[in-house]
């Protein structure tokens, strides 16, 4: 199977009902989107995210009502550094979305999913331990992984494979 | 003669909830997993998990590798079903590079993987069953498990860590032989699992000791993210193999056994029914399996055979590039989940274009069913705590990485 260029243009995206119904709700929340390699990635805006799972988990053609992972990639130097990433599942449709959101170094906070679904925790708190993300009303925003007196955040691309020495 | 303090008198009154250190070092917590118990008497009030003893920073040693160095990796998260890891890596990559494996391979890969889960649910089931207080169980069922540890090592020269699938395919042609040893542990495997069964599913200690132990609801499961059998055994009827195919499975016929009822002895029966569909898929992939390659027709990505790469040119230039510069991916991500034997596992691989990857994410079953522990234990006896330890199958290296 030969690889497909992927497709940015929103407008032609529109056939996938998530970014439909997304858009449909708020056209200020998406930011972008992408479709590559059989899956769909949608860029929000940072404060609409809690939002955006809501009306992802209710809309009844979608019904995403599992949240399968929480994770980050940095893209140091380039400004916006931080990619936070959301993996949606539907037990129903048993369909995937990608949801991004991008923060800056200076403010790398993003509301947390806990309220929506609690299973969003451990995830959370890996991503603060080992990126520095903050994940705004978390219940427990503690370091998971590594020991509480750790200092820095390992997975960060700035921090050596070999550790600070 | 010096004043004596009085003896302290327990006051039910002022009575205060303990606060006890179950592990790290406990033999029922599968592993390094220390628990916080806040007990009042004999129910546990609050449980806190604290993990991380076997955190090795694997997703960060990921990026420092080139793309086929991270196999041998993969091995190390989950060490009872290394061919998982090492086939939800594999997939993830070879959908970055748009790579299409060989039908042979891919029934390989289904027949390799349904033996791991069967390996990984017998380790689970003995030490469950131990845990309860069954040793005999235990012994069964390592007996049955050295027989496919020593298939493992026939296939990849390895009892555990086998590394044995590759970007690509596999790592070679199985030797001879190896089929006709699969069938012959194959065909007597259900009357050991006849066997299990008849010492714990109706036995009334076992029964009394699991049923209404530890019950989640089928909303709660959902919500802190449980899969795979945890999930299923309270009324969830997802399992990837069927809902989203990869390697070929969407050519297999299988159940998928899912319970309503959500306590310890759902998640067993679970387990159990699960051991004799993967018989089944072992047998259908054995009698189905197709001649041809085990390894996809791409010399940028996969080594040639030993043979080539000493008889002609061009072998043992794409050999000596791919060996010390590794081979570069397309620019892109890719999530690739997989049913492993505790659940969902899923890879999340970010290519830069270069020939490391940027970025590896392991989302691993253990770690996020792990949240649905406390819920399980609160409100509940401590020593039932133990038996919700073991129903989760947790493998802490898994929840770690």
């Amino acid at each position: 199977m030969a690889l497909e260029p992927a497709v940015t243009d929103l407008e032609q995206l529109k056939s996938h009902p998530e970014v439909a119904s997304l858009l449909a709700w708020n056209q200020r929340a998406v930011e972008g989107a992408k479709f590559d390699r059989q899956e769909l990635s949608i860029y929000l805006e940072r404060t609409a995210l809690r939002a955006a799972c809501n009306v992802l988990r209710a809309d009844p053609a979608l019904q995403y009502d599992a949240l399968s992972d929480v994770t980050c990639v940095d893209w140091f130097p380039r400004d916006p550094r931080f990619e936070v990433i959301y993996h949606l599942f539907s037990t129903v449709t048993k369909k995937r979305v990608r949801l991004k959101v991008r923060l800056s170094d200076a403010d790398a906070s993003v509301d947390s999913l806990t309220p929506i679904w609690p299973g969003a925790n451990y995830f959370e708190r890996e991503v603060y331990d080992l990126f520095g993300v903050r994940f705004d009303e978390h219940p427990n925003l503690k370091r998971i992984m590594m020991p509480d007196n750790w200092e820095g955040h390992p997975l960060r691309r700035d921090y050596p494979v070999e550790g600070y020495r | 003669m010096a004043e004596m303090t009085p003896t302290p008198v327990l006051d039910a009154a002022t009575d205060q909830p303990l606060i006890i250190n179950m592990g790290p070092q406990h033999p029922s917590t599968h592993g390094v997993l220390r628990l916080l118990l806040e007990i009042d008497g004999e129910t546990v009030v609050r449980m806190m998990p604290d993990i991380g003893y076997l955190h090795t920073g694997i997703e960060k040693t990921c990026e420092a590798k080139f793309y086929q160095q991270v196999v041998p990796m993969t091995d190390r998260i989950d060490y009872l079903c290394p061919m998982t890891n090492n086939l939800a890596y594999c997939l993830a990559v070879e959908k970055l590079l748009g790579l299409e494996i060989p039908p042979r391979g891919q029934w390989l890969r289904v027949m390799l993987n349904e033996l791991t889960r069967i390996n990984s649910h017998l380790v689970w089931l003995g030490t469950h069953a131990m845990d309860i207080g069954a040793m005999t169980v235990f012994l069964y069922c390592f007996r049955e498990r050295e027989n496919i540890l020593r298939l493992f090592e026939a296939v990849s020269g390895q009892r555990m860590m086998t590394s044995y699938f590759r970007i690509g395919g596999v790592a070679l042609e199985p030797p001879l032989d190896f089929f006709g040893g699969v069938k012959a542990f194959n065909d007597t495997f259900p009357e050991k699992i006849d066997e299990y069964e008849g010492l714990l599913t109706q036995n009334p200690i076992f029964v009394n000791r699991l049923k209404g132990v530890a019950h989640i609801s089928r909303e709660d499961a959902l919500v802190l993210a449980a899969t795979g059998p945890t999930l299923r055994a309270s009324g969830v009827d997802v399992d990837l193999r069927r809902d989203a195919p990869y390697s070929g499975y969407e050519n297999f016929q299988f159940k998928v056994p899912v319970s309503d009822a959500g306590d310890v002895y759902a998640r067993y029966l679970v387990r159990v029914a699960e051991l004799r569909e993967s018989q089944k898929l072992v047998k259908q992939a054995l009698e189905g399996i197709p001649e041809g390659s085990v390894k996809a027709d791409a010399p940028k990505v996969v080594l040639p055979d030993r043979e080539k790469m000493k008889t002609e040119m061009e072998a043992l230039i794409y050999h000596f590039k791919i060996v010390t510069e590794g081979f570069t991916v397309p620019e892109g991500e890719v999530y690739q989940a997989i049913e492993s034997p505790r659940g969902e596992m899923g890879y999340y691989v970010v290519s830069d274009g270069t020939a490391k990857p940027y970025r590896v994410h392991m989302r691993s079953p253990s770690f996020a069913n792990l949240q649905a522990l406390p819920k399980m234990c609160e409100g509940r006896l401590i020593a039932d705590v133990v038996a919700a330890i073991g129903s989760i199958d947790i493998v802490l290296g898994d929840c770690d990485r």
